[in-house]
C-alpha cells in the first residue's frame, strides 16, 4: 500500500504454547546433534511463544481504526491458533518437509494470515520463542 | 543516522462513539468500548527521534529535552483526563480516540517541536493501550 497521510498500523500481541523438535532429514545424527544441540532432542520439547501481528493500512474516518481487532482476533484464532496451539509443531502439514524453527513458524503464521484482514494489510509477523530471542517476517 | 526512543506513561479514560450512527450500529462495531460511562488504560508512549549524534555533544537530541516536550505537549493534555470529554482533538464529532488516533494526534502534537530542534525529526510514535496492544505512526509512511 502508498504512503497517505492517514497510513498508521496496529498491533497485538497473543500467547501460543506448542511443542517441536528440530532435527533435518537430510543432516546425519551427529550432523544434527552439531546444529540444533538440546532442540534436537528426540522427545520434542515445548515454548509459550509470543506471536505479534502487525497490520497496516488507512485509518477509517467512520471508526478511527486501521482494522478492528475482532477481525483480527477472529483470523487469529482461526487460522493461527486453532491450528498451532497446544500441539506439536512437528505433525503439521506445513512441517513435513521443514524444520519448524521459529524463522519457519514466524514464516509460516504470515502466510496463514496474509489474506485474512483484508482490506488491511498484513505488514509484519514477530515471534518470540523465549523473552531473549524473536523472529520477524514481513514478506 | 540513528534513532532515539523516549518512553513516558500516562493514564486515562475514553469511549468510542460515531455520532452518525445509530446506538445499535456503535455497539455492534466498537462492543464494550462504546460503553458511554467510559473505561481507561494505562497508556505507554514511545517517541522515536532520527538524526545525526552531534558531533560535539554525541546527542540526536538532548532526551531531558525531549522528555519535557512530550511532559509539555501530550502528558499535561492526556495524562488522568477523560480523553472524548477534555482532550480537543477527541471532542465530539471528531475523531475517535482510537489507540491509532492517539498515536496519530500524539505524532502532530510533536513533530513541529523536534524538527525545531535542530537537525533531528520524528520518526515514530508507538502507543500501547496495554501491554497486547499497541499503535504505531510514522507520518503516514
Amino acid at each position: 500500500m502508498s504512503d497517505s497521510p492517514n497510513r498508521a498500523y496496529f498491533a497485538r500481541r497473543y500467547m501460543l504454547s506448542a511443542s517441536h523438535r528440530l532435527h533435518a532429514d537430510a543432516l546425519s545424527k551427529e550432523e544434527n546433534l552439531q546444529a540444533y544441540g538440546k532442540c534436537n532432542n528426540p522427545n520434542g520439547h515445548g515454548h509459550n511463544y509470543v506471536i505479534e501481528v502487525l497490520v497496516g493500512g488507512s485509518v477509517d474516518p467512520a471508526t478511527g481504526m486501521v482494522c478492528n481487532m475482532m477481525v483480527l482476533d477472529n483470523a487469529v484464532h482461526e487460522r493461527v491458533m486453532q491450528r498451532f496451539d497446544h500441539t506439536n509443531l512437528n505433525l503439521d502439514p506445513l512441517f513435513v518437509n521443514q524444520v519448524p524453527t521459529t524463522e519457519n513458524l514466524c514464516r509460516a503464521v504470515y502466510e496463514v494470515l496474509i489474506d485474512a484482514i483484508q482490506p488491511a494489510e498484513l505488514a509484519r509477523v514477530r515471534v518470540e520463542e523465549t523473552e531473549n530471542n524473536f523472529f520477524e517476517y514481513s514478506g | 543516522m540513528v534513532f532515539l526512543t523516549r518512553r513516558a506513561t500516562f493514564s486515562a479514560s475514553h469511549y468510542y462513539w460515531n455520532e452518525t450512527w445509530t446506538a445499535e450500529k456503535n455497539e455492534q462495531v466498537f462492543g464494550r468500548c462504546a460503553n458511554r460511562n467510559g473505561h481507561g488504560h494505562n497508556y505507554t508512549v514511545e517517541v522515536t527521534v532520527a538524526g545525526e549524534p552531534d558531533p560535539v555533544t554525541g546527542f540526536v537530541v538532548d532526551l531531558k529535552w525531549l522528555k519535557a516536550v512530550i511532559e509539555d505537549e501530550v502528558l499535561e493534555a492526556y495524562d488522568h483526563r477523560h480523553l472524548n470529554l477534555e482532550v480537543p482533538e477527541f471532542a465530539r464529532g471528531k475523531a475517535i480516540p482510537t489507540t491509532e488516533n492517539i498515536a496519530i494526534s500524539v505524532w502532530n502534537r510533536l513533530r513541529a517541536k523536534v524538527a525545531g530542534a535542530g537537525g533531528a525529526t520524528l520518526e515514530r510514535v508507538r502507543i500501547y493501550e496495554t501491554p497486547d496492544i499497541f499503535a504505531e505512526y510514522r507520518g503516514g509512511r
